[in-house]
């Protein structure tokens, strides 16, 4: 039997029963649908946050002190103190080939006050590094100036929420600015950047990281940023921070090395777990579907019962039988999947014009995967009723009338 | 043609075995007009549906054209009856969603012959059953005897050795009844097709060339 004729024989069987063939088209395109409209927006969420955190640079290396590990054993139990990062320590990483820039960082809390205005906010001492790091704008002014780390320049940048409460209306770059009891100038104000990662950059002020040593009385560097030159550079970099930090701390190694893309992907995998979590709830409305092909599959055997006896005294093999039954289940999920699809993609184009901000995207996988899935499900579920077809007795079938 | 030796079928019925055919020995050479006859239960229907590869023997030895049909899996049976067996049915058998040019076709469609073939084939037949108008018209648009002529066309598209004919008259009205005895006889004559006939209608029975009539399950 030829495969035009099997799909045309199945089409006209088919066509006779246009309430049955609404029905299974109906649940399998809502099954088809749920699963397309949430892996995409799974998929969606996951997008957006590689995203975010790709535009800070895969090429992040963030140095901290101190290890993870377990030290001690038979008490009394002896912890190891960690030893301080300090000024010089990030100095010393340039002399890896590998580096592009350093930004070592120092974080603290003070009270910010300009003409009676004060205002509790996050200092961060860094250098000018730091803007190419962390892919800082600027919305008025300059950027910290790029000197050496160990000077105490009284100058500092603010951010966008500090520019607004603090400088309501008025100028803010060359005015003063009370830091506990120092003053800085401001010279610069950062654009608005938003969240970014838990950090945020308009509640803030960024100044000398050598001045935020003096103000918070410390030698210690709360991290190092340190962005590579490229992704391969970025593991021989890893290396070689490892060796020269250890060279400086009397050979021993204390620190903590997170590369950014170790971070993003453990986000990417998360997010990936939660999408494919959700695109299977859905699914089980798939088996639902399925089992209705399966009941619709009964019910047109036994209903054609008499014809099958026919085809088979027509010479019909069971293995012909048996495909004419899988190619009608089959016919019928897939006409269920492509409405789907249609729906889905609709329901899509809906949630996008009430969300316009969200990126939606429907990955060409999925599509497939639906595509495949709806195809198995008749498969599996329409093969034990053309099985049943395909086994009948050809005296018994025919004497049904 | 057809070499039945020693041939007996059982039914299991909840505890009773039936004894449908009983020790049959029958040959039938090609182009022979054969009718069996006997009265309902008998088993007639059983031996036709022997012959017709539809059944299989309990016991016994059945050559088609020399071959061993015994052994055949249900695959091969197929494939034998495709080629070999044309059928005529008492209640025709004709499937409503068709017309009646496709239900000629089917046949043909499921030994996998190109459509153009089909075609030209379905249009020889039906002139030969004078149905050449009515090749669109679906079966509940057709008289009981146009539907059993489409039957007929049917059986003699493959052009097989053997016709089998269960009670083809027997939902008919006497005058489309002998239209067709008289169609089915002349492709016995002029197509050389062994025909093979289940009657209950003796006027009928005894137009063929030979009579045999069957009682509790055996050749009387």
């Amino acid at each position: 039997m030829r495969f035009s004729d099997t799909l045309n024989q199945s089409y006209t069987a088919i066509k006779t029963q246009p309430v049955r063939v609404l029905l299974i088209v109906l649940a399998m395109s809502i099954g088809i649908a749920s699963v397309t409209v949430l892996t995409a927006l799974g998929e969606s969420a996951r997008l957006y946050i590689v995203n975010e955190f790709q535009a800070l640079g895969t090429h992040l290396v963030i140095v901290l002190p101190g290890r993870t590990e377990t030290t001690g054993g038979q008490p009394p139990i002896f912890g190891e103190t960690p030893t301080d990062l300090t000024l010089a320590d990030a100095n010393a990483l340039l002399r890896s080939r590998h580096i592009a820039a350093i930004a070592p960082i120092n974080v603290g809390a003070a009270p910010v006050s300009t003409r009676g205005l004060e205002r509790e906010t996050t200092i961060i001492g860094s250098t000018a590094d730091l803007r190419q790091v962390r892919h800082l704008s600027l919305a008025q002014g300059r950027f910290l100036p790029a000197s050496d780390s160990n000077e105490t320049l009284s100058v500092c940048v603010i951010g966008r929420t500090i520019k607004d409460e603090l400088f309501a209306n008025q100028q803010a770059l060359g005015q003063w600015l009370r830091i506990n009891d120092r003053r800085f100038r401001v010279i610069g104000v950062l654009a608005s950047e938003g969240q970014s990662i838990g950090v945020d950059f308009d509640d803030m002020v960024i100044i000398p990281v050598a001045a935020a040593q003096t103000l918070f009385n410390t030698q210690s560097l709360f991290r190092i940023l340190v962005e590579a030159k490229s992704k391969t550079a970025m593991y021989k970099a890893v290396d070689e921070i490892r060796a020269i930090i250890k060279a400086r701390h009397d050979g021993e190694d204390d620190i903590t090395l997170i590369t950014q893309d170790s971070v993003v992907k453990t986000f990417d995998d998360i997010l990936t777990a939660l999408t494919l979590t959700v695109a299977s709830i859905a699914s089980i409305s798939l088996a639902v579907a399925g089992i209705l092909v399966m009941n619709v599959m009964w019910v047109s055997v036994t209903q054609r019962t008499s014809e099958i006896g026919l085809l088979k005294a027509l010479g019909a093999t069971p293995r012909q039988l048996l495909w004419l039954f899988l190619t009608e289940a089959a016919m019928l999920s897939v006409a269920g999947a492509l409405s789907g699809l249609l729906l889905g993609k609709l329901a899509l184009v809906v949630l996008q014009t009430i969300y316009p901000d969200f990126p939606l995207y429907l990955p060409a996988w999925a599509v497939a995967a639906a595509l495949a899935v709806a195809l198995l499900t008749a498969l599996i579920f329409g093969v034990l009723p053309a099985r049943q077809a395909a086994k009948m007795d050809p005296v018994a079938a025919l004497s049904k009338r | 043609m057809i070499q039945l030796e020693h041939i007996h079928r059982y039914f299991q019925v909840g505890e009773q075995s039936i004894h449908a055919l009983n020790d049959i020995n029958l040959t039938i050479k090609q182009g022979e007009y054969v009718s069996i006859m006997g009265p309902s239960g008998s088993g007639k229907s059983t031996l036709l549906n022997v012959i017709a590869l539809l059944d299989q023997p309990s016991s016994g030895r059945y050559l088609l054209n020399g071959q061993d049909v015994t052994q055949l899996n249900d695959e091969q049976l197929a494939r034998v009856r495709r080629e070999n067996i044309g059928f005529v049915f008492q209640f025709f058998h004709l499937i409503p969603r068709l017309s009646a040019a496709e239900n000629i076709e089917m046949p043909m469609v499921l030994a996998g012959i190109a459509a153009k073939e089909r075609k030209q084939r379905v249009a020889e037949v039906l002139k030969a059953v004078s149905l050449a108008d009515r090749s669109d018209h679906r079966p509940d648009q057709l008289s009981g005897g146009q539907m059993q002529r489409v039957a007929i066309a049917r059986a003699m598209i493959m052009r097989p050795g053997l016709l089998l004919a269960d009670e083809p008259t027997g939902n008919l009205d006497s005058q489309s009844g002998r239209e067709i005895i008289e169609l089915l006889e002349s492709l016995n004559q002029q197509q050389d097709m062994t025909l093979l006939m289940i009657t209950h209608d003796k006027s009928i029975g005894q137009r063929a060339e030979r009579c045999i009539r069957i009682i509790d399950g055996q050749v009387s």
